[in-house]
């Protein structure tokens, strides 16, 4: 399987889906607890005078994530078609 | 000092709750929501009590109860700490979820922010699985009226099953209906439209509630079923203990948990995928709900957030403007505080010459008069003339900016260092906090998740200033470096000043972050998330109101408290002989060496001392006691004072010396009262001392030093 974009790679005013949530647990079920599931449309909306950590907005909110945490969430590659078997899962 | 869990205060937040109950009939009531949502602004107008509200999340970190009457019918609110959801693992999250769970509450209000809904409806899903009678209460309607957004509450009402109410409890808008409505539930449950899973989760759910049935108490089976799928433990934790037995131990349940278990496993859903499932679920329900009840007539809404984020968060311009905002409010607060000053003390000084007037129109003794009036009244005027004038600019100054959400936009801009000091960049928040007082400070430390790093930020708490010290720091700015004339000017040199020095004590907090974490507090930076929240219109009137009467009259009276008897102590001291020379110079003359060491002298340190209940008085006890020993001179203003300390023996060395010190020395008695109680453990406590006194005697001894080496004094 090929390299896949992250979160952290996002540019400011850049926006992609997210695909999966690699983080630790804890880490993981705060950030899908915020709605940060995958299929989540994640808009990069500002960096900080560091460059980390960046600001993202989704469902809504603006979440503030450190460069090693947004490492561990991966994106939708641009052409990729966002909601395929793997992010809908078991529905049937 | 090991990493325990007792001793790094895990055990400080406890899931107990004490009901208060005024009227055994009372209903009671938990009040939920998003942190940030509005949450405290509605449980004050409803209580009308002061829990302090602004503009960040997590600010209310204990719950506050409160009772209010609707038609003859009294209920008792229980404010719950802001939460995303109830199934994380945070102490606050666990508090809310156990008080919903097991608290016995009659009906629960989940308050949800209109201009953010879809984020607010995954706890309103989670608590219609625990509470059917729950009423949802849109809040902040005006904010969101002001951004174009609407919500359809009548469709949102019927997608959920519960009563919703749209409120705008800022202006008191919308309670009335809010109170009927949750009557309305208690009186008739009503009738949840729960989330449903994926379909072969809820094949599963059924067969697993219909085993639990009966055999959880009065928790809902459903409810408990979901727990028992997802298998969280700390939730698990909590049933067992409440039911008093594990149900995963009952043959029944346990064989009925492995069936659907492998059933699950079967369709390639286990472990973290299930987990996963179990919440995107709720969230694209949340979604849904939120696309079918939310319109927007605005493109994008939170455009005007976004450009105002770029100039305070920007690399740019995030540092200039922070900094600028904050030698701003400092100046306002110099120049506005100046002319009322000098107004107070001379009439302060006026009442105390008709208190001595007084005094010998009753033919009171002598030293009755002196120990009362030069003694306690004295002090208490100083405390009073010093503190009162810029307390009550700089509070409302700085509540206005937290009000307006511009405190995470710090956390934001600071996160950089806290993250290379291996630390939270919530401590930003907490050291914010601890502007207004260091032992809040040190409270507000829950919201950091990590002990490891909860532990640095209340240990580095006291690194800023307090606004019982700020008076300090400003009248030696103003006396030995600027100037005492008061101009616009001088004030903003002193400004200047003021903000450098809170800049080293920022700079310094990092570098005791970095201290502690290589040393005692050893460990990688944990993850963490931080809301940056819509910023809001501050409410000037209420802020200028809440903030006078109740942040600085009470800081004022706790000042005044502890200032009168330390006044008499001092007067007493300073009076009484002990083999030929007064108590006070018994004391002072053992301090002195190790004051001229730190550039300071006896008098200073013994201030210091006595002012361990408040640093507020540690000035005014110094003059008090070079009065009693040398000539009795009409203080009032600055300049005065000024001669004063240069008789004294000041020089700019002792200036800055006493600057330092005031910055960088033990936290006073409450702080560390409160360090004990959040940390739960006296070693930490007494590090906590010990800290900030090493760096600032440390910091005083190198100055004198080098200065002297200089040749400068």
């Amino acid at each position: 399987m090929r390299e896949q974009p992250r979160l952290s790679a996002l540019g400011v005013g850049e926006e992609a889906r997210v695909c999966r949530v690699e983080a630790a647990s804890a880490l993981r079920r705060r950030l899908m607890d915020l709605g940060l599931v995958p299929g989540t449309r994640v808009t990069c909306v500002g960096k900080s005078p560091a460059g980390d950590p960046a600001a993202y907005a989704f469902r809504g909110a603006v979440i503030a994530l450190r460069r090693a945490d947004a490492e561990e969430v991966c994106l939708f590659a641009g052409a990729e078609l966002p909601l395929e078997e793997e992010a809908v899962g078991a529905w049937d | 000092m090991g990493l325990t869990a007792a001793s790094t205060g895990t055990g400080a937040v406890e899931g107990k709750w004490v009901l208060r109950r005024e009227h055994p009939e009372d209903r009671v009531i938990a009040l939920a929501g998003n942190p940030n949502v509005g949450k405290s602004t509605l449980f004050n107008a409803l209580t009308h009590l002061r829990q302090h509200t602004g503009n960040w999340p997590g600010k209310t970190v204990a719950a506050a109860q409160g009772r209010c009457e609707h038609k003859g019918r009294g209920y008792l609110l229980v404010d719950l700490p802001g939460t995303y959801s109830l199934l994380a693992r945070s102490a606050e999250e666990e508090a809310a979820r156990d008080f919903l769970c097991f608290g016995g509450a009659d009906a629960a209000v989940v308050v949800c922010d209109a201009t953010g809904l879809e984020r607010n409806l995954n706890l309103v899903l989670q608590t219609l699985e625990l509470h059917s009678r729950t009423v949802v209460c849109v809040n902040l309607l005006d904010e969101a009226e002001r951004k174009g957004i609407s919500v359809d509450l009548a469709e949102l009402s019927r997608r959920l099953g519960v009563p919703v109410v749209g409120t705008a409890a800022g202006r008191g808008e919308g309670l009335e209906e809010l109170l009927a409505a949750v009557e309305d539930v208690i009186a008739h449950p009503p009738q949840a439209k729960l989330p449903r899973y994926l379909p072969p989760i809820e094949r599963a759910l059924e067969v697993l509630t219909t085993q639990v049935s009966g055999r959880c108490g009065a928790l809902p089976p459903r409810w408990t079923a979901l727990r028992l799928l997802d298998g969280e433990s700390s939730a698990l934790a909590s049933i067992t203990q409440a039911l008093g037995r594990d149900l995963r131990e009952e043959p029944g349940i346990a064989r009925c948990l492995t069936e659907v278990r492998a059933e699950l496993a079967r369709v390639g859903l286990e472990g973290e995928l299930l987990r996963e499932r179990l919440v995107s679920c709720l969230i694209w329900r949340a979604e849904d709900m939120a696309h079918a009840v939310v319109s927007s007539v605005q493109a994008d809404s939170h455009r005007r957030d976004r450009r105002l984020d770029r100039i305070f968060t920007s690399r740019l311009t995030g540092i200039p403007v922070m900094l600028l905002l904050l030698a701003g409010v400092f100046w306002l607060t110099l120049a506005g505080a100046n002319y009322p000053s000098q107004l107070l003390s001379q009439g302060l000084f006026w009442l105390q010459d008709r208190l001595s007037g007084l005094f010998t129109y009753l033919g009171a003794p002598q030293w009755l008069h002196d120990m009362l009036v030069l003694g306690v009244y004295r002090t208490l005027a100083w405390v009073v003339g010093v503190m009162l004038p810029p307390m009550a600019i700089f509070f409302p100054l700085f509540t206005l900016l937290e009000d307006f959400g511009y405190l995470p936009r710090v956390a934001f801009v600071l996160d950089h260092a806290f993250q290379k000091a291996h630390a939270c960049g919530k401590q930003a928040l907490t050291m914010a906090m601890g502007f207004g007082c260091n032992a809040a400070g040190v409270t507000g430390c829950r919201i950091i998740d990590s002990p490891r790093e909860r532990l640095i930020a209340m240990l580095t708490n006291s690194f800023v200033p307090c606004n019982g010290r700020f008076p300090t720091l400003i009248a030696l700015i103003s006396m030995f470096f600027v100037g005492t004339a008061g101009g616009w000017g001088e004030s903003l040199g002193a400004a200047v000043l003021l903000t450098g020095l809170i800049v080293l004590g920022v700079v310094l907090t990092f570098w005791a972050s970095r201290l502690l974490s290589a040393t005692v507090l050893k460990g990688a930076p944990s993850s963490f998330t931080l809301e940056l929240p819509p910023y809001r219109r501050p409410r000037v009137g209420q802020v200028i109101v809440r903030s006078v009467l109740d942040r600085t009259l009470f800081v004022l009276a706790r000042a005044a408290a502890v200032a009168a008897p330390a006044g008499l102590v001092i007067w007493l001291c300073a009076n009484v002989e002990v083999q030929g020379g007064s108590i006070l110079q018994h004391c002072t003359a053992f301090l002195d060496p190790l004051g001229r060491l730190m550039g300071l002298d006896g008098v200073i340190l013994m201030a210091f001392l006595l002012g361990f209940p408040a640093n507020e008085i540690v000035l005014p006890l110094i003059l008090m006691t070079y009065l009693s020993s040398g000539s009795l001179l009409e203080l009032g203003e600055l300049e005065e004072m000024r001669a004063l300390l240069v008789e004294q023996g000041w020089t700019g060395l002792t200036a800055v010396c006493m600057i330092l010190f005031s910055l960088f020395h033990w936290p006073c008695s409450t702080t560390c009262l409160t360090v004990r109680k959040e940390s739960g453990s006296w070693k930490w406590t007494a590090l906590a001392w010990l800290l900030p006194t090493a760096v600032g005697m440390g910091l005083c001894i190198l100055t004198a030093a080098l200065a002297r080496l200089l040749g400068l004094v």
